[in-house]
């Protein structure tokens, strides 16, 4: 899933300055999953920004809504109602959620109130880990099931680099090597076959690099 | 190994004739003057075979190594051009190469890069288009093909003695010699290995690479760097990444009264020395004495390597 992290309360704040009503906005797909934009979070975040203006003597009028998806046109037709009555949108969806929403409501300001931070999953409850870095091009069949573009802090796609140290990466004693992962995986699998062959360069027009990326299946276009 | 030279450097002669190859290191400064190389490669001159030219080095902006090392040409030194992967696409790569190829540079060291995390600038974006391996295997491409990594012909190819580093202290442990074959068959002539304190476990790795007939492929050249004092001893045992400064060898600089602590640094780098001689594979040694540039042509005389081979 697609991970993201409030932004800190003082620069939701000042975006929000000299609006006097705004619609805040939750997603009930991946943020809701990893507890930073779903219909809780959009509760608690309307009555921080509530009591923090009403403080200032400066109140702020909040409609709380929660769409099912924020990337999905059908869910975002769901807010035409609310976007009607208010100044702006605070989006607590990830930044394909605030941006399909703009799209669809043109004058109306998107604001995000989540950094998106990454792709990946929780260990558990309350944690989360990057996991793919969306490459377009998956190698997971030659690492053994473990990425080193997204999880090797230089993205090494031919063995680990001089600081692996006992397992953990040369950046942070907290962060796993990811090569440590691999080979160890490899050799668990019987598979270091695929590590001594040389990995070519890679072609990163499948990832950002080759422009803004889009799926089609043309099956559903007819 | 063939008999025509891949480069005509002077390190591919040395290490060709079969001598015992020597080479030092040159961090260039963060300015703009020219003085600071050039003062260095006089303290340098003739007490080794080539120099490396580092590439900002643990991230920290410094004059770049190919307009360094262009200096250092001037001053009748050979430089070898280390390039890091951290902070260039392909495209810049290639250029770089041949630029560094016009202006006289005929030896390169191909890394990774530290990550910027330890530099000056935490906040840069990385490259890492390539990796290491890579990189090398780009440089083999462009020299013996005549060829871009894109197909291309090159006219005009650049011809350059292909290194790389290997850290044999380095985890896991097991994967060392393997991945030094790796770089082999991309196409690598000759290594540096990190700083070896621990003798015992370079040992070891050298036996692999032996077992493995790597060192017939490529020159292997043991990297010595003398302590300065017992704090540098334990800086590096603490601090630096893929380290290995075995306990028996910082009690000995700790024992060491402070007044000889360089002295005593400098004879453990020259018994070291000795040993690398000794060792099976070993084809000459890399001598980074960090900051330090007037010891390596210490260190060199007292390990009896110099006066440097004419070849």
């Amino acid at each position: 899933m697609v991970i993201g992290e409030r932004k800190p309360f003082d620069e939701i704040m000042k975006m929000l300055e000299g609006l006097k009503k705004i619609a805040v906005m939750g997603c009930g797909g991946c943020v809701t999953v990893c507890l930073t934009g779903g219909h809780d979070e959009v509760r608690v975040l309307s009555s921080q920004l509530r009591m923090a203006r009403d403080k200032e003597g400066n109140p702020i009028e909040i409609i709380e809504k929660t769409l099912e998806r924020q990337c999905d046109p059908e869910y975002v037709e769901q807010a035409e109602s609310v976007a009607k009555e208010v100044e702006a949108i605070l989006s607590l969806a990830c930044g394909a959620g605030v941006q399909f929403m703009a799209e669809r409501y043109q004058n109306l300001p998107l604001y995000p109130a989540l950094n998106t931070t990454f792709v990946g999953g929780s260990k558990k409850e309350g944690y989360y880990v990057e996991r793919c870095q969306t490459c377009g091009e998956c190698k997971l069949y030659f690492t053994g099931g473990i990425c080193p573009i997204a999880r090797c802090s230089k993205s090494l796609l031919n063995g680990p680099c001089g600081g692996s140290t006992k397992g953990k990466c040369e950046i942070d004693p907290e962060v796993d090597c990811a090569w440590q992962l691999i080979l160890d995986r490899l050799k668990s699998l019987n598979q270091m076959d695929r590590y001594s062959s040389m990995m070519p360069v890679n072609d990163w027009r499948t990832n950002r690099d080759g422009g803004p990326r889009k799926m089609i299946r043309e099956d559903f276009q007819r | 190994m063939s008999d025509e030279f891949k480069s005509g450097s002077n390190l591919e002669k040395v290490l060709k004739s079969g001598k015992f190859a020597v080479t030092g290191e040159c961090g260039p400064p963060r300015g703009a003057d020219p003085e600071v190389i050039r003062k260095k490669s006089k303290i340098l001159k003739d007490k080794a075979d080539a120099f490396n030219i580092t590439d900002n080095q643990t991230s920290v902006v410094r004059m770049s190594s190919i307009s360094s090392a262009v200096i250092m040409i001037q001053e009748g030194l050979e430089p070898v051009m280390q390039m890091v992967c951290r902070d260039r696409n392909r495209i810049a790569i290639q250029s770089d190469i041949l630029g560094g190829a016009a202006l006289g540079i005929k030896n390169m060291l191909c890394l990774s890069g530290d990550h910027q995390k330890f530099g000056d600038h935490p906040q840069a974006k990385n490259v890492f288009d390539l990796d290491s391996i890579q990189l090398i295997n780009t440089v083999k491409i462009m020299r013996d093909e005549g060829k871009f990594l894109g197909g291309d012909e090159i006219k005009g190819v650049p011809k350059l003695f292909i290194g790389a580093a290997e850290n044999p202290f380095a985890d896991p442990f097991e994967i060392r010699a393997p991945r030094l074959a790796k770089k082999a068959v991309a196409g690598v002539d000759f290594i540096q290995t990190q700083c070896i304190f621990n003798l015992k476990k370079f040992e070891d790795w050298m036996k692999q690479v032996v077992d493995m007939g790597i060192h017939e492929k490529v020159y292997i050249l043991g990297g010595v760097t003398p302590f300065k004092s017992f704090g540098m001893a334990r800086y590096m045992a603490n601090n630096v990444p893929g380290m290995d400064v075995p306990e028996e060898l910082l009690q000995r600089m700790k024992n060491t009264p402070k007044e000889k602590q360089a002295d005593e640094g400098i004879i453990i780098a020259v018994e070291t020395i000795k040993r690398l001689q000794e060792m099976p594979g070993i084809a000459g040694v890399h001598i980074m004495a960090i900051e330090w540039e007037e010891k390596v042509g210490e260190i060199a005389e007292k390990a009896g390597l110099l006066p440097r081979p004419v070849v």
